[in-house]
């Protein structure tokens, strides 16, 4: 180390040590670009309008149906954790008493699972939500298992963001005479709410791009998920749909469309933009109240 | 001199560590009382004590006799209501991360007060007591952490005022902040005096002086000397004071 | 701990009792004049007075000195604030010196009508309760200085025999009167010089317990 801090006085290293920095950042910066670049190039050229059609056949490969089954899916997969997620987090921080051997146990449970290969939770979900359940290949059972995969995520993310509010909003709170419940809703959470943002997109991230755990679960029906029937029973999220990057995956394995992979690819990069957009504006609008 | 706290032989443990040892002392109303003392003697723990701001230390563990107005604090009491009557100023200013407005108003809300037209009336009054109503009427929706650290912290005593308490606690309330900020804080804190009883813990011995009718020194979790503040500051009783207030400490 | 301030502290108690040396040396050097009728001593006080002027400032400027810089509290604040008084009644004393120091200079020749002896009684007093003030600032000495204030008595008494015999000799001689009335200035000089000596012993025991005899000082503005 003391070698290291005399190096650093020398006005060379130094130098060599600016350049380092720099191609370090430049490298990373170069290597989104190389990627983004390769897949709008590859990509672009491709995309057709039969592409976007209402209905999948061999023909077309539309990617209309998995897009539609990716935005229902994030959905639910949010809907199932992200309460789920903040509020657990919600009470680690501001309720569990220090010592509480539950927050010991809960905490090494997130972390132990979010450790876990995804196939692990779609197998976990075929047995579980597919067979145990009888839900058979589906969007619930898909959603259920992609949500049971970010719970972890979005727990630590939250925990991490409460951890970071200043305990001198919380004494000033108090010190007005409010109690916990409205400390933690009118001024912990909101200012928490960049933090929880930031794990929701990373949510966002993980289940748009999950593939192995949905194989099993969700399945690779190439359809929207229709029907709004509860009486019958024929509700949408019993059927199975796959996702853009499922349905990237069967392209792929096929080997027949790998052009429209790319093209999907594209999209793919446009739905992750418009999501992220889609909570960040959502987040604002909450903290704003 | 009416009397508004009254401590009879407090003692406070944070687990086996006691901090405050068999402390009494009578706080007058409408009057500017100062504690001093070295850092960790107890005096920050004990201005806590008043308005149960300790409830939320874990391992904290209190016994003796609070009394305001007669009412014992630790006894059967609405802990939140408590601290509506009894509030504080902390050291480092700490407005929420909302507007001017709602930071004023949060005490008022949180006590169910819903009516635009009151809540508005409660903000001006309480931010013109606090002396920055004028500097910051015309721009009470931006957020109040734009602010400079000294009116931050009047926004903060605003907010105090604005749930309309008896006790107003201030812990170091200018330690984090310029002369010029401090003195309007001084002089603030002069003119509080007439409608509120105020207890401030402070570091600065010429702000004691300054500003106190009566001041407290702890030593190690005991209250070592208490009285009038000319005569503590020009003939203290007890040799300790006299060496930790002419700085020949230890 | 504030070493600095020990030094600036010790170091304005060795400024008063080099001032209070001045100041007692001017009375014996007075009085030695008036009973010597010498001309040459007198000047010599006179030179003293503008000296005790000088220490006067300089006591002044390092008590304000340290009012700016320590913003002193309790004792510190006592010792400070006794020690701005005390020069002042110091300084009174040097120019009082001065004053007899002129008249003698007035009456250098003549024959006294009387033998000063009482005035020179007078000046040993004053001398001592000059010296027993500033030791007891010295020392922080309450029994001292309590002494300075009944010594008070001794010096008004001599005052009014000295009074009563010049009278006396008037009476007897009408050409008496001129060098009576000299003589009476100078004792009441010294009267003056003993009350300036309490009023410096007043201030030592302010030092020492907080309480002047004016009353609490520091309670005349009670808040409440």
């Amino acid at each position: 180390m003391s070698k290291f801090l005399k190096l650093l006085r020398k006005k060379w290293f130094d130098w060599l040590l600016k350049i380092a920095l720099r191609l370090a950042a430049v490298l990373t910066i170069g290597v989104l670009f190389i990627i983004v670049g390769y897949i709008l190039i590859r990509g672009i050229p491709t995309l057709e309008a039969s592409m976007f059609a209402f209905k999948f056949n061999s023909d077309n490969q539309s990617m209309f149906p998995a897009l539609i089954s990716t935005v229902i899916i994030t959905l639910i997969s949010l809907v199932l954790a992200v309460p789920l997620g903040v509020f657990s987090a919600i009470y680690l921080v501001e309720y569990a008493k220090r010592g509480n051997k539950a927050v010991g146990v809960i905490r090494v449970t997130a972390e132990t699972l979010s450790g876990i290969p995804s196939i692990v939770y779609g197998l976990f979900g075929f047995l579980f939500f597919v067979i145990f359940m009888k839900w058979g290949n589906s969007v619930l059972a898909g959603s259920f298992t992609l949500a049971i995969m970010i719970l972890p995520l979005i727990m630590r993310t939250t925990e991490e963001a409460l951890k970071s509010v200043p305990d001198s909003f919380r004494e000033g709170s108090f010190g007005l005479g409010a109690g916990r419940l409205r400390t933690v809703f009118r001024i912990v959470l909101p200012s928490a709410m960049p933090g929880i943002l930031a794990g929701v997109i990373l949510g966002i991230g993980r289940i748009v791009g999950e593939t192995a755990a949905l194989l099993y679960t969700a399945g690779t029906v190439a359809q929207i998920p229709s029907g709004l029937n509860v009486f019958t029973g024929d509700v949408f999220w019993q059927d199975s749909a796959r996702t853009l990057s499922v349905h990237m995956y069967s392209l792929y394995r096929e080997g027949l469309y790998i052009d429209k992979m790319y093209g999907t690819a594209v999209i793919l990069l446009l739905l992750v933009i418009v999501l992220n957009t889609v909570s960040t504006f959502i987040a604002k609008k909450l903290t704003k109240k | 001199m009416e009397k508004k706290f009254e401590i009879t032989d407090l003692n406070l443990w944070y687990d086996a560590f006691q901090a405050l040892k068999n402390i009494n002392i009578e706080i007058p109303k409408n009057n500017v009382t100062a504690f001093i003392g070295p850092s960790g003697c107890g005096k920050s723990t004990f201005l806590k004590t008043l308005n149960r701001m300790n409830d939320l230390v874990e391992g904290c563990k209190i016994n003796g006799k609070i009394l305001l107005d007669g009412e014992d604090v630790y006894g059967d009491i609405d802990v939140n209501a408590l601290r509506k009557r009894v509030g504080m100023v902390f050291q480092k200013p700490n407005p929420f991360p909302m507007s001017i407005y709602d930071n004023v108003a949060f005490g008022p809300r949180t006590h169910g007060k819903r009516s635009k037209h009151a809540l508005d009336e409660i903000v001006e009054t309480a931010l013109k007591n606090a002396a920055i109503w004028d500097e910051v009427k015309d721009r009470l929706k931006k957020s109040a952490l734009s602010l400079s650290g000294g009116q931050q912290q009047r926004i903060c005593i605003a907010r105090a005022l604005a749930v309309s308490p008896d006790v107003i606690l201030m812990d170091e309330p200018t330690s984090a902040l310029d002369p010029i900020s401090t003195s309007k804080i001084e002089d603030l804190i002069f003119d509080l005096k007439e409608k509120y009883s105020i207890i401030i813990v402070t570091h600065n011995m010429q702000q004691a002086a300054r500003i106190s009718d009566l001041t407290a020194f702890f030593l190690l979790g005991e209250l070592i000397e208490t009285g009038d503040t000319d005569k503590i500051f020009s003939m203290p009783k007890n040799k300790k004071t006299e060496d930790y207030i002419t700085g020949r400490f230890g | 701990m504030r070493n600095k301030f020990e030094e600036q502290l010790k170091e304005l108690n060795n400024k008063l009792i080099e001032m209070g040396a001045v100041v007692e040396h001017s009375i014996s050097t007075t009085v030695e004049a008036l009973l010597k009728q010498d001309s040459g001593l007198a000047d010599t006080v006179i030179e003293d007075e503008r000296l005790s002027d000088a220490k006067e400032k300089e006591i002044e400027t390092l008590c304000l000195k340290l009012l700016l810089h320590q913003q002193p509290v309790a004792s510190d604040l006592r010792i400070i604030s006794s020690a701005l008084k005390m020069v002042t009644d110091m300084e009174r004393i040097g120019d009082q010196a001065r004053d007899i120091a002129e008249i003698t200079k007035f009456l250098e020749g003549s024959n006294f009508i009387k033998k000063p002896e009482d005035i020179e009684k007078m000046a040993v007093e004053t001398r001592k309760m000059l010296k027993e003030s500033i030791d007891s600032f010295v020392n922080r000495d309450l029994d001292l200085a309590t002494n300075v204030l009944k010594h008070d008595d001794v010096v008004d008494e001599l005052f009014m025999k000295i009074r009563k015999d010049l009278i006396g000799l008037i009476r007897e001689n009408p050409a008496n009167g001129e060098q009576a009335l000299d003589l009476l200035m100078i004792a009441k000089y010294f009267e003056r010089i003993g009350d300036h000596a309490v009023n410096i012993a007043e201030w030592v025991i302010f030092m020492i317990t907080g309480k002047h005899r004016s009353g609490e000082i520091l309670y005349q503005y009670r808040k409440y």
